[in-house]
């Protein structure tokens, strides 16, 4: 058998998925369906005040006003989701939050660390504040102490909600509307949990923040939600990283994120992405369905993206940027892995609406196995938005001939003095390649790494250090053939 | 001792026959070179060596160091000590040379159980092979292969050769695109790494070569079969005569 037949046969044959283990902590379940109570039960779960109940109560009538409206321009391919077959609310069974790690389920540290998140080494070694959410509630918060002192906001919403309405009704939905697709509005009815940042006017976050996710309840839907503000002046790292157990069933994700960027503030919000993504006959896996977009508000603001998607069954996903102030800067730095039976439909838009504002985007998609790759993305320059810039780089990358990968950009330009510049480009692994690493004594394993870690260096060197190591590994792991 | 013993070697190439009988004894400590005009199979009977897809061995045997060397994947191969310096080495965009040089060095340490390489001694021990060879230390940090000059590729297959210390290396046609000076560092780098472990077996379309790689035997191949061998003087006879005659022959 040629040697690329023979990866296409090996990534094919990823077994146990790596991370695939449950936890069997009871669950505070709300009844299967979705309805005015179960939002209602919801909001007094988390002991919301009447706004935010309204709210969400606006958000779920309004969605289902969408109810035939699921998004389907994307080339993706799935059963129609029954939402009533699902469960909005599960909590571990923790009563009341630990002060300290020392009071957190044992067991759940010890996930953690099959994860590699070794909460205590990391709160000692990394200097990272880890915001741990477990099952859509936080379970540890570390470094508050600290980012406190600073005048650091990072909490989980739900707690911002009661600490601090007047930024959260200020924010939420500012950037992305209840109404803006079925999803949000979905998402905005039942969120129960994500993190609230809020960095200072001129503070330059010291710590990287980062939020691990985790799926663990059979069944259970998350819909998390997360806002960033970045005042005048600021800067923050924020780093959104997950893995998840094996299941059998198809589990609907459906997250909002918001970031906003005032007055020479900077936000860099980095994820790895690694949900179960199905066995090899492409039976289960998760259905990430996330609208992330940030609006670069103030003067000079800038907002960059960086995200490496290697899980999920099926991927929908455009982190955006809102360009609004004038030299505003918005980037997008893309890795996304599919193979087997994946799917993956992801791009960014940059919207122009400011004058001199900048955008580059930087795709790469690798496909193996019997997957499909999207790309696509869209930049719009506004009438106003003299001396924009976009620059635009979609590489593809073939592994086997049963794979697809597309490429779709929608440019808009309403300005004369703009300019946008796009290059695409489609390889393969080709089988001397393989050969040639193989004959350096690499398996074929390796050499797929390799060569793939190659292809995506420009974006895996934008995440911050800790994350790239994490991410190469990630990027060789998630083409393995049997488990290593 | 006999490092590697080809026997009556058949390969077809699609159905069509290439080598037609190749036996061929090769001695730890002993250089030997393959001469023959092109398309005669010196390329092939590498490939078959290395493990490469696509050959169809439909006779004979090749073993190394007592294995079965053709019931080994390729990487398993090199990772025993067979190395092959391609005539067309492959390019790898986007992987740097130092990445893939690592990767290859601790392919290699890993089969000999010692831990990866630290990222400083792999500096040191690179910068000093590149220093032997005539090689600037900028070009490791350039994408494999790419964008390299012929001259460039062939002493990147020399340094790679010189970093995993093979037991037995097939050179095809590493002489070819080099310059006289050229010719001379990357004989030094090889000379440099003979020793009484370790053959290699030289490919070679001039006789050239062999006056800074001084071969202990020399094979005429021609038709896909060894049609004469002999001492290093044999080169010199070839030089003078031609392969016509053994063109009649095949
Ligand atoms: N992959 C291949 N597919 C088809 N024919 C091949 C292939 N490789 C080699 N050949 C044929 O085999 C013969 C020997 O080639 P090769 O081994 O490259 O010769 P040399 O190295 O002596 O010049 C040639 O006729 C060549 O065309
Ligand atoms: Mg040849």
């Amino acid at each position: 058998m040629a040697a690329t037949a023979k990866t296409v046969e090996t990534v094919r044959d990823v077994e146990a998925y790596k991370y695939g283990f449950v936890t069997d902590i009871e669950s505070d379940l709300a009844p299967k369906g979705l309805s005015e109570e179960i939002v209602r039960f919801i909001s007094a779960k988390k002991n919301e005040p009447k706004w935010m109940l309204e709210w969400r109560l606006k958000a779920y009538r309004y969605w289902l006003t969408l109810a035939d409206e699921e998004p389907t321009w994307a080339k993706l391919h799935f059963p129609k989701i029954d939402y009533q077959d699902s469960y909005y609310y599960a909590a571990p069974k923790q009563k009341v939050g630990p002060k300290s790690l020392d009071e957190v389920d044992p067991q759940l540290l010890e996930t953690y660390k099959k994860l590699g998140i070794p909460l205590l080494e990391q709160q000692i070694l990394s200097g990272v504040a880890v915001d741990a959410v477990f099952d859509s509630v936080s379970v540890a918060t570390t470094y508050k102490k600290k980012l406190n002192e600073l005048g650091v906001i990072f909490c989980p919403i739900s707690e911002a909600v009661q600490k601090h309405p007047e930024l959260v009704q200020k924010y939420l939905c500012s950037v992305v509307p209840v109404g803006d697709n079925f999803y949000v509005a979905l998402n905005s009815a039942v969120f129960t949990d994500g993190s609230f940042v809020y960095i200072p006017k001129g503070l330059r976050c010291p710590m990287e923040l980062s939020t691990y996710f985790r799926i663990n309840e059979k069944n259970t839907g998350q819909f998390e939600r997360t806002l960033i503000i970045a005042d005048e002046g600021s800067y923050v790292s924020y780093l959104e990283g997950c893995t998840a157990p094996q299941r059998d069933e198809n589990q609907l994700h459906a997250a909002v994120v918001e970031l906003i960027a005032l007055d020479n503030a900077e936000i860099k919000y980095s994820t790895v992405q690694n949900w179960y993504p199905g066995d090899k006959d492409g039976k289960g896996g998760i259905y990430n369905f996330v609208t992330k977009r940030g609006a670069c508000r103030g003067k000079n603001s800038k907002i960059m993206w960086t995200q490496v998607e290697t899980g999920s069954a099926i991927t929908w996903k455009y982190p955006s940027c809102i360009l609004q102030g004038d030299g505003s800067v918005g980037e997008f730095y893309s890795v996304a892995i599919t193979n087997n039976h994946q799917q993956a439909d992801t791009g960014t838009k940059m919207i122009h609406i400011g004058k001199n504002t900048r955008s580059k985007i930087i795709s790469k998609g690798i496909s193996a196995g019997k997957s499909s790759n999207t790309y696509r993305g869209l930049v719009r320059i506004q009438g106003k938005a003299d001396g924009a810039r976009n620059y635009t780089k979609c590489d593809s990358l073939l592994i086997g001939s049963t794979c697809g990968a597309h490429t779709v950009p929608y440019i808009e330009n309403r300005s004369p003095t703009a300019q946008t510049e796009h290059e695409a480009t489609t390889s393969k692994i080709g089988e001397d390649q393989l050969f040639y690493c193989m004959q350096r004594g690499m398996t074929q394993e390796e050499a797929v790494s390799l060569i793939v870690n190659g292809f995506c260096k420009e974006v895996l060197q934008t995440l911050p250090m800790e994350f790239a190591v994490e991410a190469q590994k990630l990027v060789g792991v998630s083409l393995e053939g049997g488990v290593g | 001792m006999a490092l590697i013993e080809i026997k009556n070697l058949h390969v077809s190439v699609q159905g069509k026959d290439i080598l037609k009988g190749i036996s061929l004894t090769i001695n730890a400590g002993e250089v030997h070179a393959i001469m023959g005009p092109n398309g005669t199979g010196k390329s092939t009977l590498s490939n078959v060596i290395a493990g490469r897809e696509g050959y169809e061995v439909t006779q004979g045997s090749v073993s190394f160091d007592g294995q079965d060397l053709l019931a080994m994947p390729p990487d398993a191969r090199a990772r025993a000590g067979v190395f092959l310096a391609f005539q067309y080495p492959v390019e790898i965009p986007g992987v740097s040379t130092s990445a893939f040089l690592k990767t290859a060095i601790n392919a290699k340490r890993r089969t000999e159980g010692k831990p990866e390489i630290d990222a400083m001694e792999f500096l040191k021990l690179v910068k000093a092979k590149n220093k032997a060879l005539g090689i600037p230390d900028d070009m490791i940090k350039r994408p494999l292969n790419v964008g390299f000059s012929g001259g460039e590729k062939k002493r990147a297959e020399v340094l790679q050769m010189t970093l995993l210390e093979p037991r037995f290396a097939v050179l095809d046609e590493t002489d070819s695109g080099l310059d006289i000076d050229a010719l001379k560092i990357v004989s030094d780098g090889v000379n440099a790494l003979r020793g009484p472990t370790r053959a290699f077996l030289v490919i070679t379309h001039y006789q050239r070569l062999l006056n800074y790689i001084v071969p202990d035997y020399v094979h005429v191949m021609a038709g896909g079969r060894i049609v004469k061998s002999g001492g290093k003087e044999l080169a010199y006879e070839l030089e003078a005569e031609g392969y016509t005659k053994y063109l009649a022959a095949a």
